[in-house]
């Protein structure tokens, strides 16, 4: 049931707003609103009751296994909320002058210092909000480096065919052209197809390595030589930073420019879609570009590095400083984590991924990339059981969801047929993964004998499969008419 | 060791399955001379004890002045439940509701906040957040000009009154889609947008026009004037507002319209948009969330019906199940990048999801009632502020037009040196207008929200008028000595 639909005229919290109606004389009637918006009306236990029930109808790391291959689903620690929700940090105003940000500004500060470390980038810019407008920011200082050489030829942005979406969407909105690579069928790119189409017109490559097939990329230095000898920069799309993190650094492997996803590799939640936070990391050269603003320190002050210090900026990216309080809670995830949690971090969550690959490979299923090693995450391909069986990948994600387990990624990368992309992370423990495994198992026999119960699933949640053709052809996005 | 549950059994196992001897022989495709040695740089990890006492150390030395400070980010009452839910696991750690039938708890709130927004802003459809109030204008002005058909050109007309920094944004974000801004001044002594200068450009080609409501000023624009003069000359009119505001202002869908729509025009019998705006952004920070230094916020971003397709982000549908019962599910996802790729509206995936169910609580609680008195509330302090302090020597208003919850006063002092000597004494006085607006002179903006009373007030107006005496005393001296 909506709120609205609880609603009653007349009711209300009334203990959340001022006590009286203040006077509005002053505002011109012309201007003013002449009936009330129609906003529920309720007491604060029915919100309160409302809203705690509709988040028991949520799956979330906190109540399941969650391996959403590509978004890397880890425990969010809890010392990060609280940390970053003290009073004097949820109080403090974006605009509060310097002498009253001292301590803000240490943790932004240390935290640029921190990813410049862990990436073997040059200098970092914490602002973006997300990854995609991290990708942007990249993309964006591409264009500018290219541009401020006059070399204006370069007109195309070169992505892997297995990509995510944001990568040629961020390319588009820098006003570049895309054009895809395609991929080996060991997983790698196809090195000899990116030769045949580097050229002048080249403006850079954006990758992720690992790449969004699971596999690292081996050829990388290879790739990054290409690159720059065709007078291209290279992307790094910061996605699956958790694979290597403290093992190899995008810096070393040669990138010009890297975004990571604090939501991802730094464990701040997922929040039912954001905040996210997307900094993005460059090399000397992009250095100028660096989207503002950036934090200095000067041995004694923390200060704001704005338009007055950075004329070559790419610019602002959002209001004020990007999400704050989310970068906040990566701080206090890196600091905990310390030097040596780094790596752990690469080391667990490769572990994990590569034991459940052999255990699901031992229980028959098929690994799309067998005689490659996993990183932190590897796809298995249904192919089979949808050619046999008339189950699909579709359908097992739904029939996980009945034993309790959300379903992994499911159709990306869009090159591998019928595909489940799984990510464990490192934050499960090994009973959680042989769990995992025995479900699995159970599904496929379920979809061998009983099919129907797999492709009618899932059965035991809230509802059932949803009419999604219905949803885009009958729009019904408010009930407020 | 922190937030890995494996024991030495269980890794000794795990290595057996893989048949390998050890980690480190999981990385062996990378090649060795790219591989890193230790990370230096990085400090030594800290257990929860230790980075309390720094988080605090930290949060202590920033203090909490007396905040005058509005400029796109507000000082509001948060009610205890709004947090206290959206901080729930299922809320807090959950996804992007790829899988609808696990996340009807997220998606059917979205379409409770999809249902609030347009509620609030008299717009047909709404999608579920983008970053903040700037790369929402960003968007909106992209969804334009994809949307004009009519016009040829990229060209967008911006009031100097939008927030500056807004104007920096959007300006960063399209410049490379060979987008152009064109500036309308604002008129000196309103502060209002300048009508006469925006006729000038009568019959030229621009895209849109963007109505900022209030401006940055927290001066009331013509809006109705505005609209309808961009729907004469082939634009579309982008709205610019406060939420919050809203509750007491004409919503963007009923802008325009030659002047004041009538009460009984507005019967259900009629079309909801006799004229209207055709997009409607914001900063939907006021609606339950904290200052926080400035983020996580959200961007909304509402459209008429017609260019839905047209909108950038998420956006969800309610639908049935198998067996006809009613569910909702992410819909019209062919605008975006997952599947569109490069054709899509916009290159946005994780937008502000939490930050979004804190609003949609927030709205929930306190109603269309309880947010007209926070915004009435607003507006008397405001005018309660600005009285107590244009009643000092010398301070004074620079505009004449009604305002919102926001006004610019003229000091007789330099306004960056009367901040510093009030920040030193616990009070952020208002927003430095000179850097932006060099021609109002030593402005500044000032704002004081339903949190403020009237010994806050007294609080600022004591300390200003020191502050003033020792300036015009000594106007050299920077140090607050008394």
């Amino acid at each position: 049931m909506l709120i609205y639909e609880q609603s009653h005229t007349g009711r209300r919290a009334a203990a959340q707003a001022p006590q009286e109606k203040a006077e509005l004389s002053s505002i011109p009637e012309s201007l003013r609103r002449l009936r009330p918006a129609e906003l529920p009306e309720v007491s604060e236990m029915q919100a309160v009751r409302h809203y705690t029930r509709l988040s028991q109808k949520n799956f979330s790391i906190d109540t399941h296994f969650y391996p959403l291959g590509s978004c890397t689903m880890k425990y969010n620690p809890r010392a990060g909320n609280s940390l970053a929700s003290l009073p004097g940090v949820l109080a403090r105003h974006p605009h509060a002058p310097e002498t009253h940000s001292q301590g803000f500004l240490a943790c932004l500060f240390d935290l640029q210092e921190i990813l410049k470390e862990v990436t073997g980038m040059h200098a970092v810019s914490l602002t973006p909000a997300a990854g995609a407008q991290g990708e942007f920011a990249g993309v964006a200082m591409i264009r500018a480096y290219h541009d401020a050489r006059g070399d204006e030829q370069r007109t195309e942005i070169l992505v892997p065919d297995a990509a995510h979406g944001t990568n040629p969407a961020s390319a588009v909105m820098c006003g570049y052209s895309v054009r895809e690579i395609p991929t080996g069928s060991d997983g790698d790119i196809d090195v000899e197809a990116l030769k045949k189409v580097l050229g002048p017109q080249t403006a850079g490559i954006m990758l992720t390595n690992p790449s969004t097939v699971g596999v690292f990329e081996r050829r990388i230095k290879e790739i990054a030589r290409l690159v720059h000898e065709a007078g291209g920069l290279l992307y790094y799309d910061g996605a699956n930073l958790n694979a290597i993190l403290g093992k190899v650094r995008p810096g070393d492997m040669g990138f010009d420019v890297i975004h990571m996803n604090l939501h991802k590799t730094f464990s701040t939640p997922h929040g039912g879609g954001g905040p996210g936070a997307g900094p993005v990391g460059v090399s000397q050269r992009l250095e100028p570009y660096l989207p503002i603003p950036m934090v200095d320190f000067d041995g004694h002050d923390y200060r704001w590095l704005t338009e007055a210090d950075r004329p070559h900026s790419i610019g602002r990216l959002s209001a004020f400083a990007g999400n704050a309080g989310v970068l906040l809670r990566a701080y206090v995830y890196a600091r905990m984590l310390g030097r040596d949690g780094m790596h752990r971090v690469s080391e667990f969550s490769t572990l994990n991924a590569n034991y459940l690959l052999k255990r699901l490979m031992e229980a028959g299923f098929d690994a799309a990339y067998p005689e490659r090693r996993a990183s932190h995450e590897f796809i298995l391909t249904l192919k089979r059981q949808a050619k046999e069986l008339g189950v699909n990948t579709m359908d097992f994600a739904k029939r996980l969801l009945d034993f309790g387990v959300h379903a992994p990624t499911t159709y990306f990368p869009l090159l591998v047929p019928e595909c489940l992309l799984i990510e464990p992370t490192e934050t499960e423990a090994k009973e959680e993964l042989d769990g995992f495994i025995e479900i699995m198992q159970t599904i496929q026999k379920e979809a061998e004998s009983e099919p129907e119960q797999v492709k009618q699933a899932p059965h035991s949640l809230p509802v059932k499969r949803l009419d999604d053709v219905r949803a885009a052809r009958e729009l019904d996005l408010t009930c407020v008419k | 060791m922190p937030f890995i549950p494996h024991t030495e059994d269980d890794i000794r196992e795990m290595l057996a399955v893989i048949g390998v001897d050890s980690i480190e022989d999981l990385f062996d495709e990378i090649p060795a001379e790219l591989r890193c040695g230790e990370l230096q740089g990085i400090p030594e990890g800290l257990s929860e004890i230790e980075i309390n006492r720094l988080m605090q150390t930290r949060a202590k030395e920033d203090g909490q002045p007396l905040c005058f400070i509005g400029a796109g980010a507000y000082d509001h009452h948060i009610p205890a439940a709004v947090w206290q839910l959206a901080s729930r696991g299922e809320f807090y750690t959950a996804y992007t509701p790829y899988q609808a039938e696990a996340s009807q708890g997220t998606l059917q709130l979205l379409y409770e906040f999809q249902s609030m927004m347009t509620a609030l802003t008299g717009m047909d459809v709404s999608n579920t957040s983008l970053y903040d109030g700037a790369s929402a204008l960003a968007e909106a002005i992209l969804m334009a000009a994809r949307a004009n058909r009519k016009s040829k050109s990229k060209r967008i007309l911006v009031p100097r009154s939008l927030h500056p920094t807004y104007r920096k944004v959007v300006d960063a974000i399209v410049r490379n889609q060979k987008i152009e801004l064109v500036e309308v001044p604002f008129d000196a002594v309103s502060g209002q947008t300048d009508l006469s200068a925006l006729e000038g450009h009568a019959g030229e080609d621009f895209a849109a026009l963007v109505i900022p409501q209030p401006n940055f000023f927290g001066v009331l624009e013509p809006v109705d004037e505005m609209t309808d003069w961009a729907h004469a000359n082939g634009m579309l009119a982008i709205a610019v507002v406060n939420p919050v505001a809203l509750a007491v202002l004409k919503p963007p869908g009923e802008w325009g319209g030659k002047g004041v729509v009538a009460p009984d025009a507005l019967s259900p019998a009629t079309p909801p948009h006799p004229c209207g705006a055709d997009i409607c952004c914001g900063e939907g920070q006021p609606l339950g969330a904290p200052l926080a230094s400035g983020g996580p916020y959200f961007g909304f971003l509402c459209s008429t019906q017609k260019l839905v397709r047209q909108m950038p982000g998420r956006i969800i549908g309610r639908t049935l199940d198998l067996d006809g019962k009613t569910g909702y599910t992410l819909t019209l996802q062919a605008r975006e990048q997952h599947i569109r790729r490069s054709k899509a509206t916009s290159n946005i995936c994780t937008n502000q999801g939490l930050v979004v169910t804190a609003a949609t609580i927030h709205m929930a609680l306190l109603g269309a009632e309880g947010l007209e008195r926070i915004a009435a509330a607003c507006h008397a302090n405001t005018q309660k502020l600005s009285q107590a302090l244009t009643g000092l020597h010398g301070v004074e208003a620079v505009f004449t037009g009604a305002v919102f919850h926001e006004k610019v006063l003229r000091l007789p002092i330099d306004a960056k040196d009367a901040l510093k000597l009030l920040a030193a004494h616990n009070v952020l006085g208002g927003y430095d207008l000179s850097q932006d607006y060099p021609e109002l002179g030593n402005a500044v903006l000032v704002c004081a929200t339903e949190l403020r009373n009237e010994d806050d007030i007294e609080s600022y107006r004591s300390k200003l008028e020191r502050v003033i005496q020792a300036q015009v005393q000594t106007p050299c001296q920077l140090k607050p000595d008394w």
